[in-house]
């Protein structure tokens, strides 16, 4: 597979502009997970209101799947119910796992992620945004 | 040809470097992490099993003899290489990593008290490392470390308060693994002996890329790890001054290690045997031997020298690319590990990027996390050379780094 595939316009646009890069005072729900492998930290903090992901945001530093991957995680889960974001979530490991064809509908600029499936050890590169938001919306305090 | 050593010869011993990744020609530079093995190891393993496989010093039958007679000189190849007159200051292992934890063990628990201290450098790899925090935490003793100078050689200008009666061992890497740097090992031994202590000399990447004479360095414990060193995986061992390795414990009981067994205590041999519990390693260390042959043949000195030019071009050549490259300049001071930092790329993209076009380098924090939170980053990329690497190779790097930039747009 061509690199170009793999470091895909719209990834490259996430990891150099960032979507929501920013600490979230009064999020009440976070999670900071790092890659021992490649040092990649994520902190990933949200505000739920009325059972909506009303904010969700990123920190950390890594490789540009991990920061393009949270970049868009962002985006895709933000607006959506709990119930949602947790099957995006389940979707997108999904499709990391090679296991489910995504669908661009629901995945969005997501599925720009499909390439990584290629090189297993970045997988957990694209991964660990995912990790770190459902241990946040599923850890203490949360039903 | 650079220095001494005739490149495209010693390419033709190591089959793996015929191959292609990614439809191009192997550029291997992480020997650092694993060295290639050349026809002449392989083929000594393959000799063993074909010909001499049994197992050690357990058979009175010609088969057990000779394989415990090519186990027995190679080991006493690997004490003549690190310049150890006695063969029986040589344990056989895995490694530095299983040598470090046997001294941590056999040794450290055993002389360590409470408010002791085992004084360490800020550069050393996590197997230099976390068998000390074990002992330290075993028996109340305390990690110290020696801090590292702006130009990637050790500070040792506060030696004195840090190296003090207190400190019972002092354990630095010969060679580091991310900085390339090399301390100075007589001043270090003769230091820690002024104060009582033992130094611990982690040399799994002093040992493949220059000449150690433990002697004349007066070393105490030096770790080796003959797979960075043309040898099989899982090859290598501990050299110990005699004395120290007869006060130390045994770490893993069992068979071969032992003279008489009762159901509630037993005896051991003496050193080396007394460390070397169970079935041995015996292919890779007579592999090992056949390593230190070609090494030898090659002249550690050469060997040296042209790891110093390559090193040279290396940083001259990625300078001017544009990279930031850490560790010492003057490569009298340093081996030929040379991280570094490319125009904010992130070492895993670049190395990534780098696979692509058939150029192997390591990216990540190199299993010494305390020393990238001294240098500030979270990964560098390392790019290291061996005997059988090239200035080409060099500049196969530097084009490749060109190819991520442009689709980084950096
Ligand atoms: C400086 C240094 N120390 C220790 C080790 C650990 O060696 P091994 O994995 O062979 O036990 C390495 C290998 O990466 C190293 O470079």
């Amino acid at each position: 597979m061509a690199l170009e595939e793999l470091y895909k316009e719209v990834i490259l646009d996430h990891y150099k502009n960032p979507r929501n890069k920013r600490d979230l005072p009064g999020g009440e729900l976070s999670c900071a997970l790092n890659n021992p492998l490649c040092g990649d930290q994520i902190t990933i903090h949200a505000h739920l209101d009325d059972g909506r992901m009303a904010e969700v945001t990123f920190e950390g530093s890594g490789c540009s799947i991990s920061q393009a991957s949270a970049s868009m995680m962002t985006e895709a889960v933000t607006g959506r119910s709990l119930e949602e974001a947790k099957r995006l979530a389940g979707e997108f490991r999904g499709m990391m796992e090679g296991a489910v064809e995504p669908d661009e509908a629901s995945l969005g600029d997501l599925v720009a992620l499909k390439g990584v499936v290629k090189y297993p050890v970045r997988i957990k590169c694209a991964v660990l945004a995912w990790d770190a938001f459902q241990e946040a919306v599923s850890g203490p305090g949360q039903t | 040809m650079i220095g001494e050593l005739d490149v495209a010869r010693i390419r033709k011993d190591f089959p793996i470097l015929e191959r292609r990744v990614h439809d191009r020609p192997l550029v291997y530079l992480d020997s650092s992490n694993t060295s290639q093995k050349p026809r002449q190891v392989i083929d000594r393993v393959s000799e063993f099993y074909e010909r001499h496989n049994a197992n050690l010093y357990r058979g009175v039958y010609e088969l057990s003899e000779e394989a415990t007679a090519m186990f027995e000189d190679a080991r006493a190849r690997l004490a003549q290489f690190i310049g150890a007159s006695d063969p029986g200051s040589v344990i056989f292992n895995r490694g530095t990593t299983e040598s470090t934890n046997l001294v941590a063990h056999g040794y450290a628990r055993k002389v360590l008290r409470p408010g002791d201290e085992i004084l360490l450098t800020e550069m050393e790899h996590h197997s230099n490392l976390v068998p000390w925090q074990f002992a330290a935490q075993a028996t109340g003793a305390t990690l110290r470390f020696i801090p590292l100078a702006e130009d990637g050689t050790l500070d040792l200008s506060g030696l004195e308060s840090l190296l003090t009666e207190r400190t019972k061992l002092l354990g630095v890497s010969g060679m580091s693994n991310v900085l390339g740097t090399m301390p100075p090992l007589e001043r270090l031994a003769a230091a820690a002996h002024a104060v009582g202590a033992v130094i611990v000399v982690d040399g799994a990447q002093l040992v493949p890329h220059a000449t150690v004479d433990v002697q004349a360095l007066d070393i105490d414990f030096l770790t080796i790890s003959g797979h960075k060193m043309l040898g099989p995986t899982a090859s290598g061992g501990l050299y110990g001054r005699r004395e120290l390795l007869e006060r130390m414990d045994p770490f893993l009981g069992g068979g071969e290690m032992i003279l008489e067994v009762y159901p509630d205590r037993s005896t051991f041999k003496a050193p080396p045997w007394k460390f070397e519990a169970g079935t041995m390693n015996i292919a890779e260390e007579i592999g090992l031997a056949a390593a230190i042959e070609y090494l030898e043949e090659l002249g550690m000195r050469a060997v040296r020298r042209h790891e110093q030019e390559i090193t040279a071009y290396a940083i001259a050549r990625l300078t001017e690319a544009g990279a930031t490259v850490f560790g010492p300049r003057d490569v009298e001071q340093r081996g030929g590990a040379v991280s570094f930092w490319f125009k904010d790329i992130h070492p895993h993209d670049l190395a990534q990027i780098l696979d692509q076009e058939g150029v192997c380098i390591r990216a990540g924090h190199h299993c010494a996390q305390p020393l990238m939170r001294v240098l500030g980053v979270p990964a560098t990329a390392r790019a290291s050379f061996y005997i059988y690497n090239s200035n080409d190779e060099v500049d196969a790097l530097v084009g490749a780094l060109e190819r991520a930039e442009a689709i980084f747009g950096a």
